[in-house]
């Protein structure tokens, strides 16, 4: 893999003279991600790849392909987002497969860490609010330069979780309230398309002790409405036990939206709330999909299985958003 | 009758072996899969130790709410169906109360740690 590497990279990082460190970090057979180090005279650059071998061309349904990826992430970086640079998108002469070269940031994305870690204490203040800006930042991209992506609404989203969960084929009543609530909800196509993340929420996220340095994984990008990714940023799902702390488990609904709104587009707190509903039933039958593929499929892992049995987490958020019980 | 010890003090002594002997010894990714390991084994102590009383519960809350005879499956797909259907929601007496009760005792099972369940069972 060094070898392969150290000449791609050779072919357009100039005075670069190989790569050392490659390590593989994560991914299924579909998906790599590799963080290695190019050696350069002038010190060595920290660099990620991200790429599907070769014969594994085929995303998943949802997925905005690779090239989408490199192409939205170098816009975000262009407009001032913080994200990782793109230095290089993979050609078949690299037989790499395809894919994309960034570099790599500093920091954690490890939850618990970042809610609890005294490295994180002064950034923990500011996130929701930072986090609100800079999705104002996403949500303002120029969509003329938008590579092709899916168009959503929230009626295809319901639908497709809809889908998902029948296939199953394991009759849950709270999601089956959840979906009637949703599509009596459905606030409609919202009064502007914009890009929309798709998965912007910890894991995702790289924070230093300065605040949020990057914004990773745009896989799941998508034209739709913006209240989206706030709505998904505040489901209980990525609080880690912060419950009260709606947004990731360390600030408020308010900081989120003032952030937003500083950055000059509008929020729309029903629309939000909406989205948080769908987005606890979104991880919901994607811990479902983890139990079939751990059943069915060739990752027969333990944590594929334990996956599966987070569903009722959402299913104890669902009815506090739906069903809350006083006391 | 099988013999004892039962399952869960089988799987509780394993659990706690692993736990307490072998995670010290383990580092890196392997540490990781060792601690949900663990997990696993916990959770199927405690629905081992759970279940029985639960599912009961449920059948009878079941039974009352669909005015029907049925297994656990069978009556979870109706109710499944009638809310889907619009036939049962929110306002249908005992219906909220039942996907309470059914909900925590999946909770205490599988995630009793789980922030929002810890806050529900203080209620």
């Amino acid at each position: 893999m060094e070898a392969r590497l150290g000449r791609c990279v050779a072919a357009w990082c100039a005075g670069a003279t190989g790569v050392v460190d490659a390590v593989r970090l994560s991914g299924g057979a579909s998906q790599e991600t590799w963080s290695f180090d190019i050696v350069h005279p002038d010190g060595n650059i920290g660099a990620i790849l991200r790429r599907a071998p070769q014969g594994y061309g085929a995303a998943p349904a949802r997925a905005a392909g690779l090239n989408a990826e490199a192409t939205l992430m170098q816009l975000a970086y262009d407009a001032g987002v913080p994200s990782p640079r793109v230095l290089h998108v993979l050609q078949p002469a690299d037989e790499l497969g395809t894919g994309f070269v960034m570099a790599r940031v500093e920091g954690e994305t490890i939850p618990r860490k970042i809610l609890r870690d005294a490295e994180f204490a002064a950034a923990r203040p500011k996130l929701a609010r930072q986090l609100g800006g800079v999705l104002a930042g996403i949500h303002g991209l120029d969509m003329t330069k938008l590579p092709e992506l899916r168009g959503m609404t929230a009626a295809k989203e319901i639908a497709e979780l809809e889908r998902d969960y029948r296939s199953f084929e394991w009759p849950r009543p709270v999601f089956e309230l959840a979906l009637r609530w949703l599509r009596e909800h459905d606030p409609g196509p919202p009064p502007e398309t914009t890009l929309v993340h798709g998965d912007f929420r910890h894991g995702n996220l790289i924070i230093g002790p300065d605040g949020l340095r990057a914004v990773l994984d745009w896989e799941l990008a998508h034209l739709g409405d913006p209240m989206e990714d706030l709505g998904w940023v505040c489901t209980n799902s990525w609080r880690f036990g912060e419950i009260d702390k709606p947004v990731g488990g360390f600030g408020s609904r308010e900081e989120l939206f003032a952030g937003y709104a500083a950055a000059g587009r509008r929020v729309d707190p029903d629309r939000v709330k909406f989205w948080e509903v769908m987005g606890s039933l979104r991880w919901g039958v994607m811990c479902g999909g983890m139990m079939q593929r751990f059943r069915s499929g060739p990752d027969h892992s333990m944590e594929r299985a334990m996956i599966g049995r987070r569903s009722s987490e959402t299913e104890i958020d669902l009815l506090r958003l739906l069903a809350p019980r006083s006391g | 009758m099988q013999d004892e010890p039962t399952p869960i003090e089988l799987i509780k002594a394993v659990a706690d072996f692993l736990r307490n002997e072998i995670t010290p010894e383990i580092k890196g990714h392997h540490a990781f899969k060792l601690r949900v390991g663990i997990n696993a084994l916990d959770l199927v102590t405690r629905q081992l130790a759970l279940q029985q009383d639960s599912d009961a519960a449920e059948l009878a809350r079941l039974k009352t709410l669909l005015g029907a005879d049925g297994s656990l499956a069978e009556l979870n797909r109706a109710l499944a169906e009638k809310i889907a259907g619009g036939e049962a929601d929110l306002q249908t007496p005992g219906l909220a109360e039942h996907l309470w009760q059914t909900t925590l005792a999946k909770l205490a099972v599988d995630q009793p740690n789980y922030g929002s369940y810890k806050r529900e069972v203080g209620k």
